[in-house]
């Protein structure tokens, strides 16, 4: 190991943090979205971390699922992003609080 | 030992370039400081002994992903008006130092080792045991992971699909 496997966490962490602040501070969907994008990159790191750490492949195995699951995670909600701005014309997510039904 | 020091300088960057991502007002500008983010994240998956999942990083998270959502904001036009013609100094300079540091990064790397060969980590996973525990250990997992893939693809066609458009008859 280059650096101790706990400062890779501290770093995966604070990276972590920092999207989750973004998530519940900002009100603009595409932001909040770069917030997720943010805490699953941390969780990404903490991964190939401990990849490193135990010498065993499987962490950036689970990464290649990770990112697999991002960009379907990504295509749905842009396409909600679309589908919102056409239907109320708006992103900001205090906007779409109320229930139809 | 020059890999640590090249991996605390590519973290603090990281947080920087995250850190100047979220507190941006403008979406254009707070995706680009991601996809920086991105590029100082594949250098540190490298250092960690991850290749694959470096080029992976750079290839979808900021080649793919990343531009998907640049093209959305453009296309729904969230970013502020007005052009900008004069480059003012608060702007740029967080970028060039940025950039100077992941630049900067990647040559030491370069340099330190051309071919590869040890990329300074104690581990060092080849694409071949990479690939032998993906499509061996994990075979099911991508055949779930796919399937998601394709609903997901059917679901974002469902959910963009313009429907006042569809009603007078016209083709999507």
């Amino acid at each position: 190991m280059i650096v101790p496997f706990a400062h890779i966490l501290l770093f995966a962490a604070a990276l972590f943090v920092m999207g989750l602040g973004c998530v519940l501070a900002r009100r603009n969907l595409i932001m909040i979205l770069i917030g997720v994008e943010i805490m699953l990159n941390a969780a990404a790191v903490a991964l190939v971390g401990g990849s490193a750490y135990w010498r065993q492949v499987d962490g950036q195995v689970f990464v290649v699922f990770l990112m697999a699951m991002t960009s379907a995670e990504v295509a749905i909600s842009l396409a909600m992003v679309v589908y919102l701005r056409r239907r109320k014309g708006t992103l900001v997510a205090d906007d779409f609080d109320g229930m139809r039904g | 030992m020059v890999a640590s020091a090249v991996f605390y300088l590519l973290a603090a960057a990281t947080l920087t370039a995250t850190l100047l991502c979220v507190t941006r007002n403008n979406p254009v500008h707070a995706v680009i400081y991601l996809v920086h983010a991105f590029f100082d994240l594949a250098l540190i998956f490298y250092l960690l002994g991850a290749p694959l999942v470096a080029a992976w990083e750079m290839i979808i998270y900021a080649g793919a992903i990343m531009v998907l959502v640049l093209f959305i904001i453009m296309m729904l036009e969230l970013a502020p008006g007005g052009k900008t013609l004069t480059v003012d100094r608060q702007r740029w300079l967080p970028v060039v130092l940025l950039s100077l540091v992941t630049l900067g990064c990647t040559v030491v790397l370069i340099i330190l080792d051309p071919a590869a060969a040890a990329s300074g980590a104690a581990y060092h996973a080849t694409p071949r045991d990479f690939g032998t525990a993906l499509f061996d250990r994990y075979a099911l997992a991508v055949q779930v992971v796919s399937f998601q893939l394709l609903f997901a693809a059917v679901g974002a066609y469902y959910v963009g699909k313009d429907e006042s458009r569809e009603r007078r008859g016209e083709s999507p």
